[in-house]
């Protein structure tokens, strides 16, 4: 309806037969939309300009950037960061919460299950050997009860739309799953450059992460602590996400702590602090399995505490996530997660997975090896971007090496259909491009789930790209959801 | 609180403090050598070798430069990065700092501290530098104002915040006894006497650099003279730049931080500091200058590092 009348910016956009979060196959402005249009079309380029530099500049002041080395020197540089909302409508969002807590409530069963009685393995639903190959199973954990039986207290769920526009999980990640600080920060950053815009829609708010945060946090105490003492654990300042790291922990009021800060006496976590020892009942950790414990895991890890694991065992601290939960987030794990939902729940999956092959099953392999250079291919166990080929785009060279991998390491590698991502209007350069967008959401689980409204969305920046990893030159922008009496705009 | 993080707090002030007496410095420096070329062309190694001897860069700067002339020792002592005590290396080991503990100082502090770090990097920093040193350095010194406003208004006055005020008053207590030693290392020429007019240019200097001016003036009306600055920049109780002033704010913030009452001491930092005091509250211009200024600044300097060494090991000795 407002085709005839697009101006500015989206006087030239094209959404390229993609499926477009803005605009329908016939370049109809989606209603939920509308509004926002409206008001872009009213900026001219300097203004709109101006908003983005607003926006950047805040960033970098607050020091929100990672560090990019080259040579001697690291520079700082801010994540991208677009300025056109990703809106998703109330109704969308209820399907997606309602899918997305089925989906955690089964994986901390399937986790519980695992460290236990192992019955979904002995019910034949999944295979013991694929549990006992996942990278980040820890056997040494069978029959160790955890609080209230959570192992993911929190959990980033990678959602992606195809060419229908129909939501699909990409992957889990309960291990520390990162990116909720530009969530939060990408919030602010436009209330600060378009606060009109707020005033025009009825956007659900999202600040209360972090108290949802410390609530969980709280409650998994051991020993149904009501007063505990909660740490956030990070291996340092040069960590990639130490802004994050900080910026939490600022907002729940708690400690932000490195190993050298924590020690272990009788299998009790103590901090160091002027005033002498100190008990700490609860680690919010944002270090690895592997480097939590250098008695334990890596012998040579300067990041980890040593005695942590034990007092971990002793049921003197807990530790979130827990340890041992990278099982469920291995691809191959992955597979099975609409059979775990209805092993436990005796649900249907409300979101579905994205149709996977799995190489460590022969005829999926032979297919996945015929079909290389339509695929896409995946690492089992690697994240940020990682250990992937996407097979048309891939070098002969690369699908060849992907193949020597794939026979010598089968349990190693998935594959899965090409996706082409849902798009959205980024600005660029005075004009707007579609570009390829996913969306993580933030799910806790503890006393209650609660998920922040929305979720971070992530944008391949460059042209044609899938890829939306900050690591390989992704960027971000606010996630908006309507709230429900909105309904119709 | 974190051992570490009441160490860095401690040392992000010092290092905000530590830079920003340097800045004062090469203000007041850049400013007298201005006079002094207007009077008499001076070599510029007489000129700024005191700079250097204040700040106990010497070696460092010859082991680089070899000779000395204004404008490297400007550039040496303010964005040098090999200089631990350049202005640009103490606004970044504050960064470092301040960044470790960034849930414990407020937004607004990592904020203009932040601004500050990045604008001293920046073309438009070195393009300030060129047009006017004084001005760039009179800026600096109000960035640093602003940080310590920002600090008082925006942080709760709690143990974080008592760290910083020790760390503070501390580094403050010693660069204004380095800057009453810059006199001792600048030579009068040939031909001026004591209590002359160069010699009196010389001492507003060291009044100005610890924007002590107008206080002085108001006490001391239209008299100059060594025995009064040096008195006045050590002994007055209320002058924020004062050494005995710092001293007391310093054994203030202590006796903060572990609750013992004033007048005693329940640690080594404290009852240090607590002898510094008193020894600053009970002497006078006279039995210094006896001692002999020099001699006395030294001494006053080493034993404001042990205090230093005290409360490390009082309150951090787990790092």
């Amino acid at each position: 309806m407002l085709r005839g009348r697009m101006k500015g910016f989206f006087g030239k956009y094209e959404t390229e037969g993609f499926f477009d979060e803005m605009f329908d196959a016939d370049g109809n402005v989606r209603t939920h939309y509308a509004k926002i249009l409206q008001r872009f079309a009213e900026m001219d380029r300097a203004s709109f300009e101006s908003k983005r530099t607003l926006a950047e500049k805040t960033y970098l002041n607050q020091g929100i950037t990672f560090t990019v080395y080259s040579g001697d020197e690291g520079t700082e540089r801010i994540m991208p960061f677009d300025l056109v909302p990703r809106i998703i409508p109330a109704q969308e969002w209820q399907h997606l919460e309602r899918g997305l807590e089925q989906r955690l409530r089964a994986l901390n069963l399937f986790l519980h299950d695992i460290y236990h009685d192992q019955r979904i393995v002995k019910e034949g639903v999944v295979p013991m050997e694929i549990v006992r190959t996942a990278k980040h199973y820890r056997p040494e954990l069978v029959g160790f009860d955890v609080p209230h039986d959570i192992y993911i207290h929190i959990c980033g769920s990678d959602l992606i739309r195809g060419d229908d526009g129909n939501y699909m999980v990409l992957e889990d990640n309960g291990r520390c799953p990162s990116g909720v600080s530009y969530l939060l920060e990408n919030r602010q950053a436009m209330k600060r450059v378009f606060p009109q815009l707020f005033s025009r829609h009825a956007v659900r708010p999202v600040d209360i992460y972090p108290q949802a945060l410390l609530e969980v946090l709280r409650y998994v105490a051991p020993h149904e602590n009501a007063d505990p003492t909660v740490v956030l654990l990070t291996p340092g300042i040069y960590n990639s996400a130490y802004f994050e790291h900080s910026f939490l922990a600022r907002s729940m009021g708690i400690e932000i702590v490195v190993s050298q800060d924590l020690v272990v006496n009788d299998s009790c976590v103590y901090m160091k602090t002027t005033k002498g020892l100190q008990k700490v009942d609860v680690i919010y950790r944002r270090i690895d399995d592997d480097f939590l414990d250098p008695t334990v895991f890596r012998k040579d890890s300067v990041l980890g505490v040593p005695g942590l694991v034990n007092a971990y065992r002793e049921g003197n601290v807990n530790l979130c996530n827990a340890l041992g939960t990278g099982v469920a987030d291995d691809k191959v794990t992955y597979y099975y997660v609409p059979a775990m939902i209805k092993f436990y729940l005796g649900e249907d999956p409300i979101l579905p997975n994205v149709e996977t092959f799995l190489s460590a099953v022969d005829s999926d392999r032979k297919f996945i090896l015929d079909n290389l250079k339509n695929l896409v291919v995946k690492a089992a166990n690697e994240s940020g971007g990682y250990g992937m080929m996407i097979g048309p785009k891939a070098t002969r060279e690369e699908i060849e090496k992907f193949r020597a991998a794939i026979i010598a390491d089968p349990r190693g590698y998935i594959a899965q259909p090409v996706i082409s991502l849902s798009r959205s209007p980024c600005y660029f350069d005075g004009k707007l491009e579609g570009r390829h967008i996913d969306l993580r959401p933030y799910i806790l689980m503890g006393e209650k789930t609660t998920i922040v409204p929305g979720g971070l969305t992530r944008v391949a920046m460059r042209k044609g790209s899938l890829v939306v990893n900050s690591s390989q030159g992704g960027g971000s922008k606010d996630t908006w959801v309507l709230d429900e009496t909105e309904g119709k705009c | 609180m974190l051992s570490r993080v009441a160490d860095s707090c401690f040392w992000l002030s010092r290092y905000i403090e530590r830079a920003e007496s340097c800045a004062r410095i090469l203000d007041v420096n850049t400013q007298l050598v201005l006079d002094s070329e207007m009077q008499n062309g001076n070599a510029d190694s007489d000129l700024w070798m005191p700079v250097l001897s204040t700040l106990e860069e010497q070696e460092l700067f010859q082991s680089q430069h070899g000779n000395l002339n204004g404008d490297d020792v400007m550039e040496f002592m303010t964005f040098e990065k090999a200089n631990s005590n350049s202005i640009l290396s103490s606004v970044t080991l504050a960064r470092e700092n301040a960044r470790t503990v960034r849930e414990q100082i407020s937004s607004e502090m990592w904020e203009q501290l932040n601004r500050l770090y990045l604008h001293l990097q920046s073309p438009a920093a070195r393009a300030a530098f060129r047009e006017s040193p004084i001005g760039f350095y009179r800026n600096m010194v109000d960035s640093f104002h602003s940080f310590q406003g920002i600090t008082d208004a925006t942080m709760t006055h709690g143990e974080g915040w008592q760290f910083l005020q020790a760390g503070k008053y501390l580094e403050r207590a010693d660069s204004t006894s380095r800057v009453l030693d810059f006199k001792y290392h600048v030579l009068l020429p040939s031909g001026e006497r004591v209590g002359g007019d160069l010699d009196i240019t010389q001492w507003m200097a060291v009044l100005r650099s610890c924007s002590a001016m107008e206080a002085y003036l108001k006490l001391f009306h239209d008299r100059i003279t060594s025995w009064e600055v040096a008195g006045f920049l050590i002994l007055h109780n209320n002058f924020p730049r004062s050494i005995r002033f710092c001293v007391g704010e310093l054994d203030q913030a202590l006796h903060s931080i572990s609750g013992s009452g004033r007048g005693h001491f329940s640690n080594e930092a404290e009852r240090l500091s607590g002898m510094l005091r008193s020894s600053l509250d009970f002497t006078t211009v006279d039995s210094i200058f006896q001692t002999g200024l020099h001699q006395y600044l030294d001494q006053t300097q080493t034993r404001i590092a042990e205090v230093s060494r005290a409360l490390a090991e009082t309150y951090c000795r787990w790092l």
